[in-house]
């Protein structure tokens, strides 16, 4: 099953990397010799075997219901291209009101 | 005419009520300076590790037990994968193919009848921050809200609700269930509580689906009702006119009372989902559920059949007393302390109701406590106060929280029974109203005996006591 470019336009697209025709001509070619390196695996007969999410069967893993210090605000925007009333300030969205 | 008939389906948002975040230990509660409630779990920033918070996931265990869901034995957490500015991480943690909670169900009750709701899924999911529109050409985020612990409640399919009253009815029941439980505040106005109805048309008795939408931004009982009933209406209008609906997203304008095409979203969300690494699975045994079960609080439906049984109720009364915990609780207080179930549900109902609502106010902040509102029952029961004048004394006790005691000794408000001063006001009734003494003693007008007694009681500024000015009218008309 190989990958053609526009599905790999697509998976760049999702995740929001801009490729230049040569670059995206490059990935169909890596990711389809990755994806060869996949179905090997699939020769593998793992009937009656349940997907696993994780490699240890260890359950249960919380924390009680108690609160610790956040960050100062001025730590919070401290990575924000712009900021202002305290807010992180993104180009508007459009909601079509 | 064809006619057609709404097929409505039920997403439903709880924030639960935790002192902490889902996955990290930042403060969750309502407002709070913008970005305030932040740190590197919540931002999703570089290296930072999500551990779940124990009480939100019993929250969710707790809520699909008391809708009567099965209990997933294994739940997993996953990514949701999507870019938005509410979402720092670039994913959302939830649960995609392991909810806690399956299959379940709630009785409404509609026009005197049952009907059950199902319910396709309970899960556990982070909410996501706060924008700001309306800047220009810039929007504002706060993440305070976000990795706040959100539960996802999802009807089933075949969707079993088919007007906007049914799905008003299983909101307010939905509502109650939470409430109840103390797992979120239900307050739709604060968002806490969020509910976004997809509704399709068909013609009615017709088995197939219709094209649907979802519609957003309904932040109260009645938006949801109104927002259905305009969705409705519009795609009838639509497939009358032989025209298709649109699937998509619409949102509720509150001013306009109409739904608008939200286009936000260009192409249909591919998200991506897979188990999240950093966060183990939950083995829910069944030990743990008979832990909850242990401590499950009565819930709305027992609670209203425990009011008809107990307090010989209306059905009315009953469901609405039971509507809210906090409502329930207050009733009860007042019925223990007074001894007067049905007079207790008046007043709640009645004037105490109407007092709230003016002021926009909910039970909890409730200005006259169960106690005040019980001595008041108890002083119209042994004649101290008329009902009369306790309208007005509840007013004065909801303006000043003062106990009504004292309200009735500082205004004077107490009843007269004193048979030498009734006696001398009725005298100077009878004589200011000569004439119709006289219509009712000699030509027999009996009809005219109610207004001598309506002027005895104006005279008296309401404090009369009706029964011996009666009395007393009777002996001196027939004297």
């Amino acid at each position: 099953m190989a990958l053609s470019r526009d599905a790999v336009r697509q998976i760049a697209l999702l995740a929001r990397l801009e490729l230049t025709e040569e670059e995206l001509d490059a990935q169909v070619e890596h990711m389809n010799a990755l994806l060869a390196q996949f179905e090997k695996l699939q020769e593998l007969d793992v009937t009656g075997v349940e997907p696993t999410a994780h490699a240890f069967p260890v359950y249960n893993v919380m924390r009680e219901d108690r609160c610790r210090p956040s960050l100062p605000r001025e730590v919070v925007l401290a990575n924000a291209p712009e900021q202002r009333a305290g807010c992180f300030v993104v180009p508007s969205i459009l909601e079509g009101a | 005419m064809l006619e057609y008939e709404p097929v409505i389906g039920m997403e439903c948002h709880a924030e639960l009520l935790t002192e902490s975040k889902m996955f990290c230990g930042c403060q969750n509660a309502f407002g709070g300076e913008p970005n305030t409630r932040c740190c590197p779990v919540c931002l999703g920033l570089p290296g930072a590790l999500p551990v779940a918070n124990r009480k939100a996931v019993e929250h969710v265990i707790r809520t699909a037990l008391a809708l009567n869901c099965t209990i997933n034995r294994y739940a997993r957490f996953d990514r949701k994968n999507y870019y938005y500015p509410d979402l720092p991480k670039g994913y959302q943690i939830s649960e995609y193919d392991t909810p806690i909670g399956v299959r379940g169900w709630i009785d409404i009750e509609v026009n005197g009848e049952v009907r059950r709701v199902h319910i396709r899924r309970v899960h556990l999911e982070e909410d996501t921050g706060k924008l700001f529109h309306g800047m220009g050409n810039e929007s504002y985020v706060d993440y305070n809200r976000a990795g706040v612990p959100l539960m996802e409640i999802v009807t089933d399919f075949p969707p079993d609700l088919h007007s906007a009253e049914e799905a008003r009815t299983y909101l307010v029941k939905l509502r109650a269930i939470l409430t109840y439980l103390d797992v979120c505040d239900g307050r739709m106005e604060q968002g806490s509580l969020r509910c976004e109805p997809n509704v399709s048309v068909r013609p009615k008795g017709s088995s197939t689906f219709g094209v649907k939408t979802e519609i957003k931004n309904l932040n109260s009982f009645r938006s949801v009702y109104r927002g259905i009933e305009y969705e409705t209406q519009r795609q009838i209008e639509i497939l009358r006119r032989g025209e298709q609906v649109v699937q998509e997203t619409r949102g509720w304008n509150e001013e306009r009372q109409q739904t608008f095409s939200q286009r936000s979203k260009e192409f249909e969300q591919e998200y991506r989902y897979f188990p999240d690494p950093d966060l183990l699975p939950l083995d829910i045994d069944e030990e743990w559920i008979a832990q909850i079960r242990a401590t499950m609080p009565e819930l709305p439906d027992e609670r209203r059949n425990r009011f008809l049984r107990d307090y010989g109720l209306p059905p009315y009364d009953a469901s609405f007393l039971t509507e809210t915990r906090p409502l329930a609780d207050y009733y009860e207080q007042v019925v223990r302390a007074c001894g007067d179930a049905k007079q207790a549900s008046n007043w709640v109902m009645g004037d105490l109701s109407r007092l709230l609502n003016a002021d926009g106010k909910e039970i909890a902040e409730c200005p006259v406590p169960p106690e005040h509102l019980a001595v008041m029952i108890q002083r119209i029961a042994e004649g101290t106060i008329s009902g009369k004048i306790a309208k007005a004394l509840l007013e004065e006790m909801y303006a000043t929280g003062q106990p009504p005691d004292v309200l009735i000794e500082a205004r004077g408000w107490t009843t007269i029974k004193d048979t030498a001063t009734l006696s001398a006001m009725i005298d100077r009734v009878f004589a200011e109203n000569a004439d119709v003494v006289s219509a009712i003693r000699e030509k027999g007008q009996l009809q005219k005996r109610g207004f001598l007694v309506g002027q005895v009681m104006k005279a008296s500024q309401g404090k009369a006591d009706p029964k011996e000015v009666n009395r007393l009218i009777d002996e001196k008309l027939n004297a």
